[in-house]
């Protein structure tokens, strides 16, 4: 089975190199076309070195959402994000009340800018529904997402 | 060949100081202290010990630590650290030492001085680039993303996870140790400061010092001490995931796997458990493992818990120390999760005791959810 090198390029850097050309990363296990996200060496089950890099069309639903309220500062949201690609990932839901953001939402990514210390990342935005609708907008995994949904996106993909 | 139920018991179990302790005590004097106080809990000397386990966010290095700092020289060592359950699983594997003859008297012990030096400094969380710029306030976030799914799932509310809280005040109060001493009412609880939504700071366990230790040995050998052993009838260890990100179901926890386990080890039903000391990080942990330990079913863990069924004078005793959220939660805390445990089935509890207690339930939680550890602790009639 092949693995790759890791001598040359890493995971997480090809994911912020996205990151800073204003695109969210992830993979996918050419053996079965499974999602793979957070980005890999080999894939999770087969172990598979196979893992193409592909640029999501930054369209999901809130899986689950927090607000954290940290001394002296505004209250921070926290949430997590199913991908219509059939990933999940932590981000944070902006230009709207923290405490509005509600499961099952519809919110489209944009890129974070960077500092010295701290690469560009993505976060999300609301969505209007025409926008953002899973059969229009949504990869092919878009289906399979709909809010309510309980398990993680990349178990179902693998007939768990 | 397996873990042969009943081969292996806690014959000495005691807590370390609580709550605060002195400037500049070191998480081994916590440790030492316990050590000692099982030993004397047991009759047992400290050139009996011939094996050291423990885990600590303090140090990479405890159990190796307490072996220099009292001089034990260990036949087998073990520093497995999968969070606050990692006491179950050292349960777990030593017991699988006793019962190969690796070694006969073990120690499991755990100090932490999380109050005095801070969180932060005790604690310190790892770098994740897919979680760490988002700023979740960890472990709290990931709990609260939990509690949050199951709230739009099944209804739950945030009276009912101040059920819990509430609860185990009242636990607390008549337990001499614990941290707090004043009643708690829902009320108070929705109204607190507020940490990671839907949690307050009363949703949330207690930041104490403390440390515990517990002495493992043959039921042959358990039986010629002096007091009751409390012996290991069955345990289970289940991973689920690390990451909250990677949780494959937000409202389910491999507990349902570790307690079936267990379970099945001890050869119990779930009727034949007398208590319940539940890892209680936050109030939905409860919640989550009486519905995957079977007591209640999937989503209905809040409505279970409503109108004190888990209360002094409830339908089942469940953390009658008064758990991590009023009596004691030095960081990680399945030690003492094992140690009420052990004390309720050797009938010490005093006015918390519940009568006849035959089998308990010590449950762990590590990490965001992440591990699950089962211990069914059981008495004499028991076996």
């Amino acid at each position: 089975m092949r693995v790759p090198s890791l001598k040359e390029r890493s995971p997480l850097s090809v994911y912020l190199e996205h990151c800073r050309k204003g695109e969210l990363a992830y993979q996918v296990c050419t053996d079965d076309n499974t999602p793979v996200f957070f980005p890999r060496a080999v894939s999770p089950v087969t172990g598979s070195g196979n893992l193409e890099w592909r640029v999501s069309k930054g369209l999901g639903t809130v899986h689950s959402t927090t607000v954290v309220y940290y001394k002296n500062e505004a209250p921070l949201n926290v949430a997590l994000i199913d991908l219509d690609e059939g990933f999940r990932m932590m981000s944070r839901v902006e230009d709207i009340d923290p405490m509005q953001v509600r499961i099952g939402m519809r919110v489209k990514v944009r890129m974070h800018p960077g500092n010295e210390k701290q690469p560009p990342y993505p976060v999300f935005i609301p969505l209007l529904v025409e926008e953002g609708s899973p059969r229009r907008g949504g990869g092919g995994a878009g289906a399979q997402n709909h809010p309510g949904s309980a398990s993680h996106p990349s178990l179902a993909r693998r007939g768990n | 060949m397996d873990l042969e139920r009943g081969s292996v018991a806690v014959v000495g179990a005691a807590e370390s100081d609580l709550g605060q302790v002195a400037p500049d005590t070191g998480i081994v004097d916590l440790m030492a202290q316990a050590t000692m106080r099982a030993l004397d809990d047991c009759g047992l000397k400290l050139s009996d010990i011939d094996a050291v386990l423990s885990a600590t966010t303090q140090s990479r290095y405890a159990p190796m630590l307490l072996a220099e700092y009292l001089h034990i020289k260990p036949k087998f060592l073990d520093g497995t650290f999968i969070g606050g359950s990692s006491f179950m699983s050292h349960v777990a594997h030593a017991h699988a030492a006793i019962q190969l003859g690796i070694c006969e008297v073990a120690v499991i012990a755990y100090g932490s001085t999380q109050r005095t030096i801070s969180r932060a400094m005790a604690s310190a969380r790892e770098y994740n680039p897919f979680e760490t710029p988002y700023r979740p306030f960890l472990p709290a976030s990931a709990y609260a993303l939990a509690a949050a799914r199951h709230m739009h799932e099944f209804g739950t509310t945030r009276e009912q996870l101040a059920e819990v809280a509430v609860a185990a005040r009242k636990w607390a109060l008549m337990n001499p140790v614990a941290w707090e001493k004043e009643p708690l009412t829902i009320e108070q609880v929705l109204n607190a400061r507020m940490v990671s939504y839907p949690f307050t700071v009363r949703d949330c366990c207690l930041v104490t010092d403390g440390g515990g230790a517990i002495i493992l040995t043959s039921a042959v050998r358990a039986r010629t001490l002096k007091k009751k052993p409390a012996y290991v009838l069955g345990v289970g260890e289940a991973w689920g995931h690390t990451t909250i990100s990677n949780m494959p179901n937000l409202t389910v926890t491999a507990a349902a796997e570790s307690g079936h386990k267990a379970f099945r080890m001890a050869g119990l039903k779930l009727s034949d458990v007398n208590m319940l000391s539940l890892y209680d990080a936050f109030t939905i942990t409860p919640i989550l493992f009486l519905e995957d330990l079977g007591f209640c079913p999937k989503g209905e863990g809040g409505r279970f818990v409503a109108d004190g069924a888990i209360a002094p004078g409830g339908k089942l005793a469940v953390n009658t120390s008064g758990g991590g959220l009023s009596y004691c939660h030095p960081g990680m805390y399945g030690l003492l999760v094992m140690i009420e445990a052990v004390r309720q089935v050797r009938g010490e509890c005093g006015e918390r005791q519940v009568k006849n207690c035959e089998i308990a339930l010590a449950h762990g939680n590590g990490g965001v959810l992440s591990s699950q550890c089962t211990v069914l602790f059981g008495s004499e009639t028991a076996l």
